[in-house]
């Protein structure tokens, strides 16, 4: 028995353990603190000139800063600085310097060398809880989608029943459908053609008899859940635009299973503002302005919402004519005379609905209103006797502008004889907040300050740093020479572990860093197995290097079954888990496979290395 | 080496299993869970004051500013101070709160964290932590009856279960906060307790194949004490991980490691007494483990 590896094995080892170490590497940068710069619109170019007021606006307030670089396409430019203390401060000198148009964010420039990132080696990313920032999870309303497709039917169909002059009468039956009750056969018929030409996606059923037919039109359930998507899909485009209003700089907005988003900002401050602009659920809804003498059932009051206008209302028709989905834009703008006023743009149907509504009804008046999503809190009584909050949602519906029609509108059209530019940019802002599909509502939130985020990276390297010198210092004093060993392969484990997690691009959070101090204190277990099999075995006599190699074999299938049990309870916990859970659960199982690499092959190569292919008469095992 | 008589005490043991698991069960029953913010909904804010903060003096200042009914209590420095409103702010804003704090304190008032969980969101998640339990369970149990044999799955589960329950019974009693990082700490606790089990386990199955004794009683005894050694210096190692997270790893993740602390003591014991004693009254035998086939035959390398 020599115990001797053949060569490839050793190099195996080398080869791994230098890859681990070129691509934990990069962690070993601390990232710059920085600026990001972006325009605002697509069209907003960064060029040299930009730059120079950036330098310029830093220069002037004393602020060191190097290494600026605008992006090939010109779309965004970064500004290193050498103060992370200052960064808050360059952030309000550079926007102010540059004024609106540009997106000043704060950013954590990484150091990696260019060779390196050539390489695709990158740090490892820092989850909320360790970088600050902010985390919330938004429930999209898809019934709320469901039913407001259901409305724009219901007043389609009304339209076209009454512009083809067929009596009847049309309403909502449940959450499903839209049901016309007409005075005869003949007419349900008509209605069932009219129908089936304008929509011919709806499901059309017939029904009734004597004075009472009807036709009941319905969504299949393909329809429901293209609406559903929709609309998740929508806000997810929606949000996506306004958090780039919110200058972050590697911001996520991510779906989650079948209705909500998450939005992660990292670095961000000022959670209100954030909260405010993510949350402002919104909605528009165009309607004719009632005429004078139309009957109360016809009609709706609106209050206006703007607070100069306060107590001032408007009578509305129930019909409406499009809802913000329809609104694909809306920018504040100047005529030609040099007057404020707001351009609108629909999507196509949109614009074919527009012009139907408005060709007749030129000199009227359309109101345009934005309903935001409110919550109210009731109590209930749980069986157990405690109080639980249920919060109700409802939708407000205020006045924006009942702007006069000049002339049949189209696709686009524009909203004029505003006061002041700002009115106008309010007005475009609230139009583009309500052109989302569905309601959202926040569910979830977690904001962490930057310092405590600070704190947390400090108190974990530190638990890391104190855990694995109690476990060396254990380890080589019960195990002398076998215990430097194994000492060495864990301090291997973790480069690889650290490795690895950079490579797959994976989040280091909090529990994460748990997950590695746990690793460290299960890592040596492999190696504990092997070492005493060895001492058992010697025990019974054996010769050292027969100890060795049968202490291994011996260890081998122990080590397997107990790594992949609890393999599969860390694939559980990433499955069904979120967040912190499924940040542990990373680590857990990324430590378990490097751990066995490294406490099976790595260790097994040292000792072949320092007592293979010699007599050797005792083994620096500790006590046997 | 000495063969210690662990099965001689193995009705004491079951009768202390008997009693730190009805204890638990009771106090889970009657005191049940001090459910942390991730499972019952609510707002949680975490704010940092300059100098040392008068708890009674926020709780009035909170009273008057419209969030009567908060619950304040320091954490972990007489700095820091954890405020859980009441029920009903769903969309608090922080900056406002820290801006009212900061109105009645000479120094500075800084937000930490925010956290707010709607109320749906915990039900979900409750239900979610419930299913990857028992799935983690489940899957274990299966994995152990394919590679071992259907009496050591059902001990391992017994084990597993056992640590789980006691646990979560050491949280309720301490009325400490189970939260989601606890609520992972619990599924590690399950790893771990496992690993111990299946060590103890492989070593039972091979010495009853290997050894010529036929009294289970006698093989299993032989078993524990051979991986005592071991059982105990992995403990140790991870034990000394576990302290240093607990006492130095913040707030945060105090909650995990005393999570984790008490399971792998619990665990350690259960690798010991209760999977061992689960397969002696089953009856585990000789029989049940002859080899179906031969798995991972030993064979020299013919390697140069």
């Amino acid at each position: 028995m020599l115990n001797k590896y053949p060569l490839w094995k050793y190099l195996l080892v080398l080869a791994v353990l230098a890859i681990g170490l070129l691509y934990a590497a990069p962690n070993l940068y601390a990232p710059d603190p920085a600026l990001q710069i972006t325009g605002e619109s697509s069209a907003q170019v960064i060029d040299e000139r930009t730059l120079s007021r950036v330098t310029g606006a830093l220069e002037e307030a004393g602020i060191e800063h190097f290494g600026e670089v605008i992006d090939p396409g010109g779309r965004n430019a970064l500004v290193r600085l050498g103060d992370a203390e200052q960064q808050l401060i360059a952030q309000a000198r550079v926007q102010r310097a540059l004024g609106d148009g540009f997106i000043v964010a704060l950013n954590l420039a990484p150091t990696t060398p260019e060779w390196l990132s050539d390489l695709g080696g990158q740090p490892m990313k820092l989850g909320l809880d360790l970088s600050g920032g902010v985390h919330f999870k938004l429930e999209v309303d898809v019934d709320a989608a469901m039913e407001r497709r259901q409305e724009f039917y219901e007043t389609a169909i009304r339209r076209a029943l009454r512009d083809e002059r067929i009596r009847g009468i049309v309403g909502r039956e449940g959450d499903l459908s839209v049901t016309a009750r007409l005075r005869s056969e003949e007419d349900r018929e008509s209605a069932r053609t009219l129908i089936a030409d304008n929509h011919p996606e709806l499901l059309l059923e017939r029904g009734g008899e004597g004075e009472n037919w009807t036709i009941t039109a319905s969504m299949t359930e393909q329809m429901r859940t293209e609406i559903a998507n929709y609309a998740v899909s929508q806000n997810l485009t929606t949000l996506r635009n306004r958090v780039n209003e919110l200058g972050v700089s590697e911001p996520l907005v991510q779906r989650q299973g079948q209705s909500r988003i998450v939005v992660e900002l990292p670095g961000i401050q000022d959670t209100a503002e954030a909260k405010r602009i993510l949350g402002t659920v919104a909605n528009l809804e165009f309607r004719l302005v009632a005429n004078l003498d139309a009957p109360e059932s016809e009609k709706q009051r609106f209050e206006y919402r703007s607070e100069d206008r306060a107590g001032s209302f408007e009578w509305l028709e129930r019909d409406i004519i499009i809802t913000g989905e329809r609104v694909a834009n809306a920018q504040a703008s100047f005529d030609e005379n040099g007057r404020p006023n707001v351009q609108i743009s629909l999507d196509g149907e949109g614009g074919t609905l527009m012009s139907r509504a408005t060709r007749n009804n030129v000199k009227r008046r359309m109101g345009v209103l934005f309903i935001e999503r409110k919550f109210r809190t009731r109590y209930e009584l749980q069986e157990d006797g405690s109080e639980k909050a249920v919060q109700i949602p409802y939708d407000e519906r205020k006045l924006l502008t009942a702007p006069v029609i000049q002339s049949a509108l189209g696709a686009q059209f524009q909203i004029t004889g505003l006061d002041s530019p700002l009115e106008a940019s309010e007005l475009a802002l609230m139009l583009r907040a309500g052109a989302l599909a569905a309601p959202i509502s926040f569910v979830e939130e977690r904001t962490v300050g930057p310092s405590l985020g600070a704190e947390n990276i400090r108190l974990g390297v530190k638990s890391v740093q104190f855990g694995l010198a109690l476990v060396v210092l254990f380890m080589i004093l019960y195990y002398r020479v076998f215990g430097v060993i194994a000492v060495v392969a864990l301090s291997a484990n973790l480069v690889l572990l650290v490795a690895f997690m950079s490579l797959i691009g994976a989040t280091l959070t909090l529990p994460g860093i748990a997950g590695i101090v746990l690793t460290v204190g299960m890592a040596v277990d492999a190696n504990v197995l092997i070492f005493s099999r060895i001492r058992e075995e010697l025990r019974d006599g054996r010769s050292p290097q027969m100890a060795i190699h049968s202490g291994y074999d011996a260890a081998l299938s122990t080590i397997l079954d107990a790594n992949i049990t609890t393999l599969i309870v860390a694939v559980i916990l990433y499955a069904v888990g979120t967040g912190p859970v499924k940040g542990f659960a990373v680590t857990l199982s990324v430590g378990i496979v490097t751990s066995m690499f490294t406490a099976i092959v790595g260790t097994r190569a040292l000792v072949n290395l320092y007592y293979g292919g010699r007599k050797v008469r005792t083994l620096s095992i500790g006590g046997v | 080496m000495k063969v210690i008589n662990f099965m001689g005490q193995r009705k004491l043991a079951m009768a202390v299993s008997a009693v730190l698991l009805l204890t638990a069960i009771f106090s889970l029953s009657t005191r049940q869970l001090s459910w942390g913010l991730d499972f019952t909904g609510g707002t949680l804010v975490e704010v940092h004051y300059s100098e040392s903060a008068d708890l009674k003096a926020i709780r009035s200042t909170l009273d008057g500013g419209g969030y009567a009914g908060s619950i304040v209590v320091s954490f972990g420095t007489d700095r820091d101070v954890l405020i859980r409103l009441p029920q009903g702010h769903a969309d608090t804003d922080g900056t406002a709160l820290v801006r009212l704090l900061e109105d009645t304190f000479e120094g500075t008032v800084e937000l930490r964290r925010i956290e707010f969980v709607g109320p749906q969101v915990g039900d979900e998640l409750r239900e979610q932590g419930g299913l990857a339990m028992l799935m983690a369970l489940g899957m274990v149990m299966l994995y152990i009856g394919f590679r071992f044999q259907f009496k050591f799955a059902v001990g391992a589960v017994a084990a597993l279960a056992h640590d789980v329950i006691i646990t979560l019974g050491f949280f309720s009693i301490i009325g400490l906060e189970f939260d989601l990082t606890v609520l992972a700490a619990l599924l590690a606790v399950i790893g771990y307790s496992l690993n111990d089990t299946i060590v103890v386990s492989d070593r039972i199955r091979e010495n009853f194949r290997k050894l010529r004794k036929s009294d289970p009683l006698e093989v299993i005894n032989i078993s524990l004490s051979e991986t005592l050694g071991r059982t105990l210096v992995t403990s140790l190692t991870t034990l000394l991980v576990l302290v240093c997270l607990a006492l130095l790893g913040g707030e945060m993740i105090k909650g995990f490691a005393i999570a984790l602390l008490v399971g792998v003591v619990i665990g350690t014991y259960s690798s010991v007494y209760v999977a061992a004693s689960v397969l002696v009254l089953m009856g585990v035998s000789k029989e049940d483990l002859m080899l179906p086939v031969k798995e991972g035959a030993e064979q020299d390398d013919l390697m140069p």
